[in-house]
C-alpha cells in the first residue's frame, strides 16, 4: 500500500524533473516501458545489475552444490547415497560418483566459481550497479553495451549449462583447462564435446567482460558529476576502475589461448601438441608447447584473482568505513595499492608455473615479483584494522562481513607468502595446501565482501532491508564453517596430499585423514544449508522486506543515497547532484557524516 | 526415507530461523532503531571476542592433532632445505596471523558503538604508513633471499657422480628407465613407441640404448644422488615425491629434470613412521585425467648392495622387444598402426 504510493509518487517526480533537468541526456519516458525492456531486454543500470546478481547466485547455488557433491565422495568414500543416482544416472552409478563424473564437477565448480559467481554476479553486479550511483551519472556510458554485457553473460550461461546434459558430460580437465588434456577427446571423455561447449561459453564469458569493462572505464572517466575529481571518488569506484582496466588488457589474452585450442582440437594444428601417444595411437602433432598454453591462461587466470578481489577490497572499505563512522584510514595509500597491485598483477603469473620445468632463472624474478605484492596487501590490511581503530562500529550484518573478509585476507594472504616462494611451491604445489590458501583469500574473501556489498546496498536495490536476524546466523555459520572447512586443508597439504583426486585409500602416505575430510565434508553441508537460508532471506525480502522508510538509512557520505528511494531510470530526479568534498568525511568537526554534496564551509578542519 | 525425513528437518530448522528472525524484526521496530542496534551490537560484539579467543584455541588444537600426520623428517637433503624454509616462513607469518587477527577482532570489540563515544576523525598519518610499508618490505626481501638461495640450490646442476632415471607418465601409471652399464640414456623417438615392446619408443638402432632397462618399481641407492629425466607420452603429469619434498611436471615434448639425495632407506623409514607398510609413493600431482587418483608409483630406497643384487636381475628392453617378435607374429596384423611395423623394422 504505502509501497505503492511510493512508487506511484516518485515516478512522478521523476516526469517533473525530466522536464527540468538538461545535462544532455535525454533519456526516454520510462514509466511507459513494457514489461521486455523494463525486465528483460533493460538498458538501465540498476537493473543490469540486478540481472547479474540473480544470474550469480543462480549459478554460485549451481557451483556450491557440486562441491556438496564431490565433497560426499571424499568424506564418505564408501558411502553409497542411492539418491545421487536418481540425479545424475550413469555418472553416479551405484549411489557412489564415477571418477570422471568427479572431475566433471570439480572443473565445474572451479569455472562456475571463479568465472560466473566472483567475477560476473561480483563485479558485474556492483560496477554496473554502483558506478553511474556513485560517480553521479544517469547511466553507464553506453547502456546498451551494458545491456549486451549482460546477454552475452546470459548466453555463456545458457551454453555452460548445456554442456551438462551432452552425452560424453561436461568439461572435465579443470578449471584450468590444461592441453594436452583438453584437446584430446581420446585423452578424456570430458574433452569430447564438452570441452568445445565449455570453450564457446568462456569465449561469450570473454565478449561480455570486455563490453562490461569498458562501459565501466569509460564511465569513470567520463561522466563524473561536477566537482567528483579522481580523488574524490569512493574506494569501490577506485577498485572498480582497476578491475576493469585488469579484465581488458588479460580477458583478450585469455581469449587467444582458448581460440589456439580449438584449432589444435578441431584445425588440425599443434600449437600446444607434441609427441603424442595417446590411446595406443601416435599422433602427428609436433614442436607444439603444452607450457605456451599456460603461460596464456595464467597471463589471465593470475590478474583474474585481482579481478575477484579487488572489487570485494574496495566495497569492504566503503562499508567498513561507514560502520565505523571514520574515514577510511590512508585514502590515497589504498588507492596506490589497488594501484601497485594492479601493474603487479600483470607480471607474477609464472608463480603458477614454478615446477613446470620453467627456467629456474626466470622464476627467481617470479619469485620476487610475488612476494613483492605482499607489500601492498599488508598496507590495506593495516589500514583497514587503523580504520576501525577508535571507531563508533555499528554491526551491521555488512559491517561484520567486512571484518570477516579483512580475517580470511590476512589468513589466505599470508600463506600466498608461502607458495609465491618457488622453494615451498615445490613441496607444496598442487596439494590441499593450495586448495586452502585461495579457497581462504579468493573464494571466502571475495563472497565475503559480495554478502557485505549485498546486505548494505540491497535498500538502495530493493528499497527494502535484508532480514538482519538471518544476517547475522548467515555470517556466524559461514566465518566459523569457513575456517572449520579451510583450515586443516592446510596440514593435509604439508603432508603432500594432492588435490583434484577421487579417492585416497589407496595411498599409503595420504591415506590418514580419512576422518578429518569426513568432518570437512560434514561442515560444508552445513555451511552450504546455510546459504540456502541467505538465498531464501534475498528473495524474500525483495518482496516482504522492512520497507526503507529514509533517503540515506546507513547516514552514508556518497552520492547514491541522495537519489529517491527506489530511483528510476536517471537515478536523480532532479539535476545530478554536485559534489563538494571527499567521500570520508565521518566524524569530522563533531559532526557524524557529511555528505559529499555539501560544499566546503569556510570554518572547517582540513583533512 | 531417511533422506526424505533429513530434508524435512532442515526446512523446519528454516521455518524455525525464519520465524524467530522475522519476530526479532518486529520486536527491532517496537523498540526503536537505536535501542535495538544497541542490543545486536552488543551480541556480536562478544561474539566477536568469543570467535578469536576460540579460533585461537583452534589453531593451537587444529595443529595439536594433526602435526604428527604431516610428514616427518624430510627424506632427502633438498628436503631439509624446504623445511627450513617452512619454518622460517611459518614463523613470520604467523606472528604476523596472530597480532593482526587479534588487533582486528579486539579493535571491533572494544570501539563498538556506545552512547557518548565520538569516533576519532584520523584519515592518515604519513609516519604510520611509512613504518608499514617499510617492515612487510624488509620481512618479505628476507624471505625472498632464502627462498632464492634454496631455489637456486633446488634447481642446481646435479652432481658428475649421479645415477640418472628416465620417468616417463602415462595415464595412468609411471614407466622408469635406467640406463644400464653404460651410465647413458639411449635415444627416443616417440613413432617407435609401442606399448607391448617399446613403451618409451626407444631407438633400436641407437647402440645405449642396448642396455636400457625398464623397472616396475623405482630402485635408489641411499646416500647416492639421483638425477630423473622426467618426460610424459600423453598430458602433463606430475612426478609427486612427498617425502622428499619435491615435485616436478611431466610435459610431453619438453623433458624437465629434478635431482636429490635420498637420505633414508625404505627400510629405515618403515622404522621411523613406525608403519611396517611405509612406501616412498610417487603421485601424480598434475589432473590427467579420470584415473589421475590412481596414478601411483613406488620408489625403494636401498642400500648399495641390495641396489647391486636387484639390478642383476634386470632384463634389458631390447632382449625383451626381440624376444616377444619372433614368437608372436600374429600379433602384428592386430595393430593396426604403422608403428609397430616400424620398431620391427627398426630392430632388425
Amino acid at each position: 500500500m504505502s509501497n505503492e504510493a511510493t512508487l506511484h509518487g516518485q515516478h512522478e517526480v521523476i516526469h517533473h524533473g525530466d522536464d527540468h533537468h538538461g545535462n544532455g541526456h535525454d533519456h526516454d519516458h520510462h514509466h511507459e516501458q513494457s514489461f521486455i525492456s523494463k525486465y528483460v531486454f533493460s538498458m538501465d543500470h540498476k537493473m543490469i545489475a540486478k540481472q547479474f546478481l540473480i544470474t550469480g547466485i543462480i549459478w554460485a547455488i549451481i557451483g556450491a552444490l557440486f562441491s556438496v557433491l564431490f565433497r560426499l565422495q571424499l568424506g564418505y568414500p564408501d558411502a553409497t547415497f542411492p539418491w545421487l543416482e536418481s540425479i545424475l544416472g550413469h555418472w553416479a552409478e551405484g549411489g557412489r560418483i564415477t571418477p570422471q563424473a568427479y572431475y566433471a564437477l570439480v572443473t565445474m565448480h572451479g569455472t562456475i566459481l571463479v568465472f560466473f559467481v566472483l567475477t560476473a554476479g561480483l563485479s558485474g553486479t556492483f560496477s554496473n550497479f554502483l558506478i553511474p550511483l556513485q560517480v553521479g551519472a544517469r547511466d553507464m556510458a553506453s547502456p546498451f553495451m551494458n545491456m549486451l554485457s549482460y546477454w552475452f553473460f546470459f548466453m555463456a550461461s545458457m551454453v555452460m549449462m548445456a554442456s551438462f546434459f551432452v552425452q560424453t558430460g561436461p568439461a572435465s580437465g579443470g578449471w584450468t583447462a590444461y592441453p594436452p588434456l583438453s584437446a584430446l577427446g581420446d585423452a578424456s571423455i570430458g574433452s569430447k564435446i564438452g570441452m568445445d561447449l565449455w570453450l564457446v561459453s568462456m569465449a561469450l564469458f570473454v565478449v561480455s567482460q570486455l563490453l562490461g569493462g569498458l562501459n565501466y572505464i569509460s564511465t569513470i572517466l567520463n561522466l563524473r558529476t561536477k566537482g567528483m575529481s579522481m580523488t574524490k571518488m569512493p574506494l569501490t569506484i577506485w577498485s572498480f576502475f582497476f578491475t576493469a582496466v585488469l579484465g581488458v588488457l588479460s580477458f583478450p589474452v585469455l581469449l587467444s589461448g582458448f581460440i589456439l585450442l580449438l584449432f589444435d582440437r578441431h584445425g588440425g594444428t599443434s600449437f600446444y601438441l607434441s609427441e603424442l601417444f595417446v590411446k595406443g595411437k601416435v599422433l602427428p602433432n609436433e614442436g607444439g608447447s603444452a607450457i605456451l598454453y599456460q603461460h596464456l591462461f595464467w597471463f589471465l587466470g593470475h590478474p583474474e584473482v585481482y579481478i575477484i578481489i579487488l572489487p570485494a577490497m574496495g566495497m569492504v572499505s566503503e562499508v567498513l568505513a561507514i560502520n565505523s563512522r571514520k574515514p577510511i584510514f590512508g585514502y590515497l595509500a589504498m588507492v596506490g595499492s589497488m594501484f601497485a597491485i594492479a601493474i603487479l598483477a600483470f607480471l607474477v603469473w609464472a608463480h603458477h608455473m614454478f615446477v613446470t620445468g620453467l627456467n629456474p632463472f626466470l622464476g627467481a624474478f617470479f619469485v620476487l615479483l610475488t612476494l613483492l605484492i605482499a607489500v601492498p596487501s599488508a598496507i590495506k590490511v593495516f589500514n583497514w584494522i587503523t580504520t576501525i581503530w577508535k571507531g563508533n562500529i555499528r554491526f551491521t550484518p555488512g559491517s561484520l562481513f567486512s571484518i570477516g573478509f579483512v580475517s580470511t585476507f590476512i589468513s589466505g594472504g599470508l600463506t600466498g607468502i608461502w607458495l609465491g616462494n618457488s622453494s615451498i611451491d615445490i613441496h607444496l604445489h598442487d596439494t590441499y595446501f593450495v586448495i586452502a590458501h585461495f579457497h581462504i583469500v579468493m573464494g571466502v574473501s571475495a563472497f565475503f565482501g559480495m554478502f557485505a556489498a549485498i546486505y548494505h546496498w540491497f535498500p538502495k536495490m530493493y528499497g527494502r532491508y535484508l532480514n538482519q536476524t538471518i544476517g547475522f546466523i548467515h555470517f556466524w555459520i559461514t566465518m566459523a564453517g569457513a575456517y572449520l572447512i579451510f583450515w586443516p586443508m592446510h596440514y593435509e597439504g604439508m603432508a603432500g596430499m594432492p588435490r583434484r583426486y577421487f579417492d585416497y585409500s589407496g595411498w599409503e602416505s595420504f591415506k590418514m585423514f580419512t576422518e578429518l575430510n569426513q568432518f570437512i565434508s560434514f561442515v560444508v553441508i552445513i555451511v552450504f544449508a546455510t546459504q540456502l537460508l541467505f538465498v531464501f532471506n534475498f528473495f524474500y525480502s525483495i518482496f516482504k522486506g522492512r520497507k526503507v522508510t529514509t533517503t540515506n538509512p546507513w547516514q552514508a557520505t556518497t552520492l547514491e543515497w541522495t537519489t529517491p528511494i527506489n530511483p528510476g531510470h536517471g537515478n536523480w530526479p532532479g539535476e545530478i547532484p554536485e559534489v563538494h568534498r571527499w567521500p570520508y568525511d565521518y566524524s569530522k568537526d563533531g559532526k557524524d557524516f557529511i555528505p559529499q554534496t555539501v560544499p566546503v564551509s569556510a570554518d572547517e578542519s582540513a583533512h | 526415507m531417511s533422506g526424505f525425513l533429513a530434508v524435512l528437518v532442515v526446512v523446519l530448522i528454516f521455518v524455525v530461523i525464519f520465524q524467530i528472525a522475522k519476530a526479532s524484526e518486529y520486536v527491532s521496530i517496537l523498540k526503536g532503531e537505536k535501542k535495538s542496534r544497541q542490543q545486536t551490537n552488543r551480541i556480536n560484539g562478544f561474539l566477536l571476542v568469543a570467535f578469536l579467543i576460540l579460533g585461537l584455541i583452534g589453531v593451537w588444537y587444529c595443529n595439536d592433532i594433526l602435526k604428527d600426520r604431516i610428514l616427518g623428517e624430510s627424506a632427502s637433503d633438498h628436503g631439509e632445505g624446504i623445511d627450513q624454509m617452512i619454518k622460517i616462513t611459518l614463523i613470520l607469518t604467523g606472528i604476523v596471523f596472530v597480532i593482526t587477527q587479534i588487533l582486528l577482532f579486539w579493535f571491533a570489540f572494544k570501539y563498538q558503538e556506545k552512547d557518548g563515544r565520538k569516533a576519532f576523525y584520523f584519515p592518515h598519518n604519513n609516519k604510520l604508513e611509512v613504518i608499514w610499508t617499510v617492515i612487510p618490505a624488509i620481512a618479505l626481501t628476507i624471505l625472498v633471499a632464502f627462498g632464492l638461495k634454496h631455489w637456486f640450490r633446488l634447481t642446481s646442476e646435479a652432481p658428475k657422480e649421479s645415477m640418472v632415471v628416465e620417468i616417463t607418465g602415462q595415464q595412468f601409471n609411471w614407466l622408469v628407465r635406467y640406463p644400464g652399464k653404460d651410465g647413458q640414456l639411449g635415444s627416443k623417438y616417440f613413432k617407435n613407441i609401442n606399448n607391448a615392446t617399446n613403451p618409451v619408443g626407444q631407438d633400436w638402432t641407437d647402440d645405449l640404448n642396448k642396455d636400457d632397462f625398464m623397472a616396475s618399481e623405482m630402485h635408489l641407492v641411499v646416500g647416492k644422488p639421483v638425477k630423473l629425466i622426467i618426460g610424459s607420452k600423453d598430458v602433463v603429469h606430475d612426478v609427486g615425491l612427498s617425502h622428499f619434498r619435491l615435485k616436478m611436471d611431466a610435459v610431453p615434448g619438453i623433458p624437465t629434470t629434478l635431482w636429490f639425495t635420498p637420505k633414508f632407506t625404505t627400510a629405515e623409514m618403515k622404522k621411523k613412521t613406525n608403519n611396517p607398510d611405509f612406501v616412498y609413493e610417487i603421485s601424480c600431482d598434475q589432473m590427467c585425467g579420470e584415473g589421475h587418483y590412481s596414478m601411483r608409483g613406488v620408489i625403494v630406497v636401498e642400500t648399495q648392495e641390495e641396489y647391486d643384487a636387484w639390478l642383476a636381475k634386470q632384463v634389458t628392453q631390447y632382449s625383451l622387444a626381440h624376444a616377444s617378435e619372433t614368437p608372436a607374429p600374429a600379433a602384428e596384423p592386430a595393430k593396426a598402426d604403422s608403428t609397430a611395423a616400424k620398431t620391427v623394422a627398426a630392430a632388425h
